[in-house]
């Protein structure tokens, strides 16, 4: 479960988060609000990316303030732009880029590496230069990457934006697709309307915390 | 720096290690000797490998493109001190450095060139050096070259659109902002990513 008590968070003078307390427990859960509303800097909170100006965020008891490294062991993320997310050159070599972080044995993180790799289509491409492979196919290698990592939460940052009709499906599909729980900030009001919750955001304030059908259509309208 | 492509010639199965002191030995003897017949023999060798490594001649003349005003640069200069043996001399072991180390990172995936750095390195740790990072800065460097060259060209396009193509801030000053931004981002992707320094490499 993520705790979230008394959260604010300011860059600088500019307040962009203010007093949010809140329990994230469904499995699927999804963040709106329109640019510069406080999402991304949310979604960030939630595995100590930033940590909050003053208020805690607790993961299964684990203070993102104190112990960030646990927390991102627990919530993963994927990035709005993958090619800001793909550190290494080669696609098999990103891959097991967080897997060597975690300190894991040779074979251990080549099966999880072609796992991931076979799940997502791209094994072929395992020895592929990243900056070669399409948008979907960036996504999907970023996603990969996380999920070979085996966190418990995975959070997602606008993970469609960049990405086309088809490849925004397909992420859609592997987001859908997943065991674990997901929390995902997104413009695309279809692929959250069978989300378990949504959170509405506006000028750092959750100002709406309901199910689909009762969140997106009241968000559509405060947006007109 | 390019990244490496996929093959199975004997260069690339040869470990990155004995490749790396290939290339150290060959540089040093191109410079310590300056000799033509030497530097042309080695060149000669340099195409000879390129061949059996089976990469295409686009990518050889890719290595040697990025610098090739700073090389004409520096014949001229040569053909004019000192004539033309001189500059064909400079130009010869210039070119073949550039494509050995060129020839280096095509054949070598770049986590086995920087496990290979990373152990070459380990002695100077207590100096203070920090191989894991240097280790990282380079992976980082391959990996950014391609994505700094397609801002770039965005930028260009967009600056052509508005009749800015030959203003030299016009192309810099929005390269430099994508790309100062795109390294907060990519420092928060590598912590997502459980990244500790004091941990790597080990």
């Amino acid at each position: 479960m993520i705790e979230i008590r008394h959260v604010g968070h300011a860059f600088g003078e500019r307040a962009v988060l203010r007093d949010l307390t809140l329990d994230l427990t469904e499995r699927r859960i999804a963040v709106v609000g329109g640019n510069g509303s406080g999402k991304s800097t949310f979604a960030r909170l939630l595995n100590g990316l930033l940590v909050p100006t003053h208020g805690t965020v607790r993961v299964d008891g684990l203070d993102t303030r104190r112990d960030g490294k646990a927390v991102r062991r627990k919530v993963g993320f994927v990035f709005q732009n993958p090619d800001n997310q793909i550190v290494l050159p080669l696609v098999a070599e990103d891959l097991a880029f967080g897997l060597k972080n975690l300190g894991l044995p040779k074979d251990e993180i080549a099966r999880r590496t072609d796992e991931a790799l076979r799940r997502y289509d791209l094994l072929d491409l395992a020895d592929h230069p990243a900056h070669l492979l399409s948008g979907g196919q960036k996504q999907l290698l970023a996603l990969a990457g996380v999920l070979a990592m085996a966190p418990e939460v995975i959070v997602f940052d606008e993970p469609t934006t960049l990405l086309d009709l088809r490849n925004k499906r397909r992420i859609a599909q592997a987001i859908d697709g997943l065991s674990q729980r997901a929390i995902v900030v997104s413009h695309d009001l279809d692929f959250l309307a069978h989300f378990d919750r949504v959170l509405v955001f506006e000028d750092g304030r959750i100002v709406i915390d309901d199910r689909p059908s009762a969140a997106l259509p009241a968000y559509v309208a405060m947006m007109s | 720096m390019t990244p490496s492509i996929p093959g199975r010639s004997p260069l690339h199965r040869c470990p990155p290690g004995p490749k790396i002191l290939a290339l150290v030995a060959a540089g040093t003897a191109l410079f310590a000797l300056p000799r033509l017949d030497l530097a042309l023999a080695v060149l000669g060798l340099t195409g000879w490998l390129y061949r059996l490594a089976g990469i295409p001649a686009r990518l050889v003349l890719a290595q040697v493109r990025p610098l090739a005003w700073i090389l004409a640069v520096l014949v001229l200069v040569q053909l004019a001190l000192d004539g033309w043996q001189a500059g064909l001399l400079v130009a010869a072991r210039l070119v073949a450095l550039m494509l050995l180390a060129g020839l280096v990172t095509l054949t070598t995936r770049s986590s086995d060139l920087i496990e290979a750095l990373q152990r070459g390195l380990a002695w100077l740790r207590p100096l203070g050096a920090d191989p894991a990072k240097v280790g990282l800065a380079i992976a980082l460097t391959l990996r950014f070259i391609p994505v700094l060259a397609a801002i770039t060209a965005e930028v260009r396009e967009a600056q052509r659109a508005r009749g800015l193509e030959r203003s030299l801030v016009a192309l810099t000053v929005p390269v430099i902002v994508r790309m100062l931004k795109m390294s907060d981002d990519v420092a928060a992707a590598i912590d997502a990513r459980s990244y500790d320094p004091d941990r790597a490499g080990d």
